[in-house]
């Protein structure tokens, strides 16, 4: 690991007088979930080392409010997204980064009919567009020729058809990447989307997450890789329940970038 | 004579009395609230052509999609020999268009697609009844809705082999020269050789009465059709025309609730339901009257195929929830109040039941991950979510009732602007832990 994180806010920007080129919204998870903060660090670790003009809202920035929005609760809904469209028009946000599919949807699809509309991309997309743009350089580093499953996100994949980016990127580390049956498209959700990761599930005879970790195990993988803090805590839940977690690896995609080229 | 006279008098009640549904039904779905497309009319066309016209999501499935396929192909085109059967019917005539220069071709192709319906029914029957299929065992199709699927694929058989019947005997009739030599027969003539030994009579008996009995058929297919899951076949053209062509992770935004937010953030926001008179609208669906008309089409609509359902997370492990019984509710609940305004007169009177509640119950409302699993998988770009967060949106804004857990959830985001609780100002401590 390298120097410390430089992560400027943009109330830092505004009293240089100078705008970032890019938003990076870190959102719930990645600010306060002990497991996702490490995704959350990984991307900056990339941004830092491209050496992109970012900056993060700190604490002006609030929730989305996707768990209130899937839940039914359009009040609370459109209150956190009204709060943040001002923060953000008030600072002339142009594109915006996010590592959660989640915050990605609302503000992708969800924030224009409210006022608050943005080039907002995924972080697997962005790493995608500085490989492509040869800003960044990467090598397999220990994954190569290791075996690696990707579990889409619903919300990224389904809800926006964002299939490849996170795909390429992986391939991008000469490591062997292996499909589950049910991806893309067929994806089968981790079970914490709709709000489900705040509630215990219904009754039934399974959890969702062990059923979609148990379709990842049967193909022996040495990491799944996930783009979404929530799929991460539940695949990474599924893989204990199976008793493998000192096997498999759940690893978020900007996490394999890091770690491969030890930024 | 008495033959025109019974056709024609069929003829007449039989559309009479399908147009008659028809306008019922469409008066049901037009109990719905407004509804606007969005997204302009070619991509529209063109969806109708590729997913209903053309099939195009069926082919996940290939055994299916081809078995439907055989189906529905030969459906439509054997419906050109119905129209025969019907000028038949009307002249009292015997095979109408054998003077085409082609009928040979037209009555070969026909017995060959009725062949094709054959075996796709013959093999949907078996899906249904002997490899007892996943998907067509859920509970939700207990009773009528089994019936009425299998009621139809033996109705579909029967009607096959009485054209196969009709045609045998016509052959044998037509080489005693007591019928016109018409038409070319690459199937029937296998089972012409069985009737050989059968006198004019007989022959006659069977050739009119398979005759009848298809066209009676005919006539109680179509309506039966508003009745069955089967109305599908017309539907489904409608249904993917006004298909919501925005990402599937785009929810509706209640413009109820961004007039009372909005103008805390923006002065100069207008509302949009500025009429202080009317009665006010409960944010969120309780019955079918708060759905719009496009919800009600699409339950109307709905297969009961239980694509949505197989591919349910919630309910491949286990839970309540199953999408396909969402759009099943749906319509049943429709159709009640349906027959509760004919009975009173042209006026809902008020029965004690709601869709919310008497038909979906929350903990399968509960369930749902809005994965858009059930969204994707459904060929005819059916929307089961979309009914299931109107439903959580009633449960939620209108009645408090959300799980315990989830008004935690929401405290929290209200509080502290995080699902957790956390203090907003510990919200960037991740960068130097
Ligand atoms: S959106 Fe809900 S109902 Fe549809 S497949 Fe996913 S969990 Fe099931
Ligand atoms: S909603 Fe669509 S996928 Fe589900 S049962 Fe109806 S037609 Fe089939």
């Amino acid at each position: 690991m390298s120097e410390a994180l430089n992560v400027p806010t943009m109330a830092d920007y505004l009293a240089k007088g100078e705008t970032p080129e890019i938003l990076f919204w870190v959102g719930c998870s990645g600010s306060f979930d002990d497991r996702a903060k490490k995704i959350t660090k990984a991307i900056v670790r990339i941004l830092n080392h491209v050496g992109i003009k970012f900056a993060i809202l700190g604490m002006e920035e609030s929730c989305t409010g996707d768990p209130a929005k899937r839940a039914g609760n359009e009040f609370l809904f459109q209150m956190q997204a009204m709060q943040n469209i001002t923060v953000m028009n008030g600072y002339n946000i142009k594109k915006i980064v996010t590592g959660c599919p989640h915050c990605f949807n609302t503000i992708k699809n969800e924030y224009p009919e409210l006022g608050g509309k943005y080039e907002i991309v995924h972080h697997t997309q962005l790493v995608q567009e500085l490989i492509d743009q040869g800003k960044l350089k990467v090598n397999g580093g220990t994954f190569k020729g290791k075996k690696i499953t990707f579990h889409d996100p619903c919300y990224l994949g389904r809800a926006n058809e964002v299939y490849e980016a996170p795909r390429e990127v992986i391939q991008k580390l000469d490591v062997e990447l292996a499909e589950m049956k049910r991806s893309r498209a067929k994806g089968l959700c981790c079970g914490a989307g709709g709000a489900q990761m705040f509630k215990e599930s219904e009754k039934g005879s399974k959890e969702v997450n062990n059923e979609r970790a148990e379709e990842a195990l049967s193909l022996n993988p040495d990491v799944i890789a996930v783009g979404c803090p929530f799929c991460n805590t539940m695949m990474t839940d599924g893989v204990k329940h199976f008793n493998k977690e000192d096997k498999v690896k759940v690893l978020d995609v900007a996490e394999l970038i890091a770690q491969a080229n030890d930024l | 004579m008495l033959q025109i006279i019974i056709f024609s008098i069929l003829l007449v009640g039989g559309f009479g009395f399908f147009f008659y549904n028809v306008l019922k039904v469409r008066r049901n779905i037009l109990l719905g609230k407004d509804f606007t497309p969005e997204g302009p009319l070619g991509p529209r066309v063109v969806t109708v052509l590729k997913v209903a016209f053309g099939q195009s999501k069926m082919v996940t499935r290939p055994l299916s999609a081809i078995m439907h396929i055989f189906v529905y192909v030969g459906f439509i085109l054997i419906n050109i020999e119905v129209l025969e059967m019907f000028a038949d019917g009307i002249t009292g005539r015997h095979r109408t268009f054998s003077s085409l220069s082609f009928y040979n071709f037209l009555i070969a192709f026909f017995e060959i697609l009725a062949l094709l319906v054959f075996i796709g029914v013959v093999v949907f029957w078996l899906r249904r009844n002997v490899a007892k299929v996943k998907r067509f065992m859920n509970k939700e199709l207990d009773g009528f809705p089994r019936l009425d699927a299998n009621a139809i694929l033996i109705a579909e058989v029967l009607m096959m082999t009485a054209l196969m019947l009709m045609n045998a005997s016509d052959q044998v009739l037509q080489s005693r020269g007591l019928y016109k030599v018409a038409g070319s027969f690459p199937l029937s003539q296998f089972i012409a050789p069985l009737f050989n030994g059968l006198s004019n009579e007989s022959l006659h008996i069977i050739e009119k009465s398979s005759w009848w009995f298809h066209i009676v058929g005919i006539f109680a297919f179509m309506n039966y059709l508003p009745y069955s899951k089967h109305f599908h076949i017309l539907l489904a053209f409608p249904a993917t025309f006004y298909s919501n062509f925005n990402a599937k992770g785009k929810f509706t935004n209640l413009d109820t609730v961004t007039d009372v937010v909005k103008p805390n953030f923006d002065s100069t926001y207008i509302p949009k339901e500025i009429d202080p008179n009317a009665p006010p609208i409960p944010f969120g669906v309780k019955d079918v009257f708060d759905l719009n008309w496009k919800q009600l089409l699409e339950a109307y609509t709905c297969t009961e195929c239980g694509r949505c359902t197989s591919s349910c997370p919630q309910n491949m492990t286990g839970k309540l929830l199953s999408p396909r019984k969402i759009m099943m509710d749906t319509r049943d609940r429709l159709v009640e109040v349906g027959k509760n305004i004919d009975k009173n007169g042209g006026k809902f009177v008020d029965d004690g039941k709601t869709l919310l509640g008497t038909y979906i119950t929350p903990e399968e409302l509960w369930a749902c991950n809005t994965c858009n699993a059930c969204v994707q998988e459904c060929p005819i770009n059916l929307d089961p979510l979309a009914i299931i967060v109107d439903l959580r949106r009633f449960l939620v804004m209108e009645k408090s009732e959300a799980p315990p857990e989830l008004n935690n959830m929401f405290s929290n985001i209200e509080n502290n602007g995080a699902p957790w609780q956390f203090s907003p100002a510990d919200r960037a401590n991740w960068i130097n832990e």
